[in-house]
């Protein structure tokens, strides 16, 4: 039995070492001691908790069983999931967080005796709305990322589902929640307070459906937010210092993500809470529908192109990332380099399904990380530079987004992969990509396309080296 | 006048919320993945809730509805902590510099 003052001087220390878990990300020596920092802080949260509930019968027992139980699930999957699925497995994990925040709370709301927060029917009421936030923003997280999950994992079509009234239903749904935790506080009825998880449930599933695939990045990053503060409502009921500050932590960094990839696609957060892309495909891919005469060639002439190059910026997109291609690239690399052509990655910030997805699969296939550079970082060596090979990007390169005030691109930042002297374009059509819009770069004349699976292409081109 | 102990407890969340700002700000991009996963890992510190959910009260009846909620918070959060984590490490292991050595 410890003292609830060193208690909270332990959570206290917790708190720091989740703060310094974060810091040691800023650079990639840093982040392993972060992430051990991390590992410790939970320890030490964990420990004393256990010590603090005077309780080493039977139910210190089932902890331990369920605690390796959950642990060795956790682990079988951080072993085996590939890198490709990393976005669905954050989402997967957000879903955990959010319900376990949700049981939390609930257990609170049935027994308040133990947490000191008053008795069944007389629960103080900064209390209630503290667990009652919670509890809501937990549920919200829980299903939205499940549909989150679903959409990432193709087990549900990413494109935006929308219906009329919907944004009236999801504010009308939000104002009633806010009107039954205020009911719930005035009469304590205990159906309140789960009319407010099922509406909270309800809510998260309305939220997530009308938003595209390609603004995943968005929404798990937004997912990220809310598991922070659904974790900090749950520490204000609780008055746990490591939870209050982690959830703080967690809700602004989702926070920032969220607003860093908003930026990469020169979108408010709104627009992209709003509904997707996906809805205006139709008019503007039909519009341009006449031929328009493109180069193509095979693996042999990109061989030729890159070995002859004096530079090479490789721009990696989704495709990548879908077909696998990371590794047969960086063979590719490793062949041009022996030529002695200078080789760099370009990496757009909405690239992939999630922020720094791309970073995560090249380092995955053994890319040091100081040959990849951030758009801000490279876009003006492209001028300079002889070869773009463009592997599973689209959108990110595409020069209408400076151009055309019409196009929904407008004003995205763009990789400027059309200033290079040739530019390499493997993709298996001509199909636009997820914003739905042509690609102007297709039929300029220093454009070769390469129709292939990139995996393949890729490969092909090795052997032409 | 007795300051309430909720102001205490707001200052902590506020000053934390700007400590995170800066915090994530100064994380280099390429590393967002693993922030994403180390933050997921983190936030499953509300494991210590669930632990006192679950243990917390008499012990002669350790499967009262209060308790099994907790207990199915701990397992939600023990897959997140362990999962976070070590993928995180996973990741991590991953990001090499350039070796000096090759040719």
């Amino acid at each position: 039995m410890i003292s609830s003052n060193l208690l909270a001087v332990f959570y206290l220390i917790s708190g720091v070492l989740f703060i310094l878990a974060l810091r040691g990300l800023s650079s990639p020596e840093s982040s392993r001691q972060g992430n051990l920092f991390g590992i410790i802080g939970m320890a030490i949260a964990i420990g004393v908790t256990i010590l603090s509930v005077d309780n080493f019968s039977t139910g210190f027992l089932y902890l331990l069983v369920l605690l390796l139980v959950g642990g060795s699930i956790g682990a079988f999957i951080a072993f085996k999931i590939p890198m490709t699925a990393m976005p669905e497995l954050v989402a997967g994990f957000h879903s955990l967080v959010g319900l376990a925040a949700v049981f939390v709370a609930i257990s609170a709301f049935l027994n308040p005796e133990v947490f000191n927060l008053g008795f069944p029917g007389k629960i103080k009421i900064a209390s209630l709305i503290e667990m009652s936030l919670g509890a809501a923003i937990g549920a919200v997280t829980f299903t939205g990322s499940i549909i989150a999950f679903l959409k990432l994992r193709g087990l549900m079509s990413g494109s935006p589902i929308t219906f009329f009234g919907q944004h009236y239903l999801n504010l009308t749904l939000g104002l009633i929640l806010f009107g039954l935790i205020f009911y719930l506080c005035k009469t304590q009825i205990d159906n309140l307070f789960w009319t407010i998880i099922i509406i909270s449930f309800l809510l998260g599933v309305l939220l997530i459906i009308p938003i595209g695939g390609a603004d995943m990045p968005v929404v798990i990053s937004m997912l990220n937010s809310y598991s922070g503060w659904a974790a900090a409502g749950i520490g204000f009921t609780l008055e746990n210092t490591a939870l209050i500050i982690t959830g703080a932590l967690v809700g602004s960094s989702g926070a920032i993500l969220s607003y860093i990839m908003c930026k990469g696609m020169n979108r408010s957060f709104f627009n992209v809470i709003l509904g997707g892309w996906g809805a205006t495909d139709q008019s503007s891919s039909s519009k341009s529908k006449e031929q328009k005469p493109v180069k193509s060639g095979n693996a042999d002439d990109a061989a030729f192109l890159m070995k002859n190059a004096s530079s090479v910026i490789i721009v990696p997109g989704y495709g990548m990332a879908v077909a696998q291609a990371q590794h047969a690239l960086r063979e590719m690399v490793d062949a041009l380099k022996k030529n002695g052509v200078k080789v760099t990655y370009a990496i757009h910030p909405v690239a992939g399904r999630m922020p720094g997805h791309m970073n995560v699969l090249l380092a995955e296939a053994n890319v040091p990380y100081d040959e990849v550079f951030e758009l801000e970082e490279i876009n003006n060596d492209f001028a300079n530079c002889d070869v773009a090979y463009v592997i599973g990007a689209n959108d990110v390169t595409n020069p209408v987004a400076k151009t055309d005030p019409q196009s929904p691109i407008y004003g995205m930042p763009i990789l400027d992969v059309e200033k290079s002297k040739s530019v390499l374009f493997v993709k298996r059509s001509l199909s636009p990509g997820y914003a739905g819009i042509d690609n102007d770069l297709f039929y300029r004349e220093n454009t070769l396309m390469l129709f292939a699976d990139a995996k393949k292409m890729t490969e092909d081109i090795i052997k032409n080296l | 006048m007795e300051i309430d102990p909720f102001i205490f407890r707001f200052s902590i969340f506020i000053l934390s919320i700007f400590i995170g700002y800066y915090v994530v700000w100064s994380v280099t991009p390429s590393l967002h993945t693993p922030l994403m996963s180390v933050t997921n890992a983190i936030s499953s510190v509300i494991i210590v809730g669930a632990i006192i959910a679950a243990l917390a009260g008499k012990s002669e009846n350790v499967f009262d509805t209060a308790n099994i909620f907790g207990f199915l918070a701990i397992i939600l959060a023990a897959v997140n902590i362990f999962g976070g984590f070590l993928v995180t490490q996973r990741m991590l292991s991953m990001y090499k510099k350039k070796k000096k050595d090759k040719k």
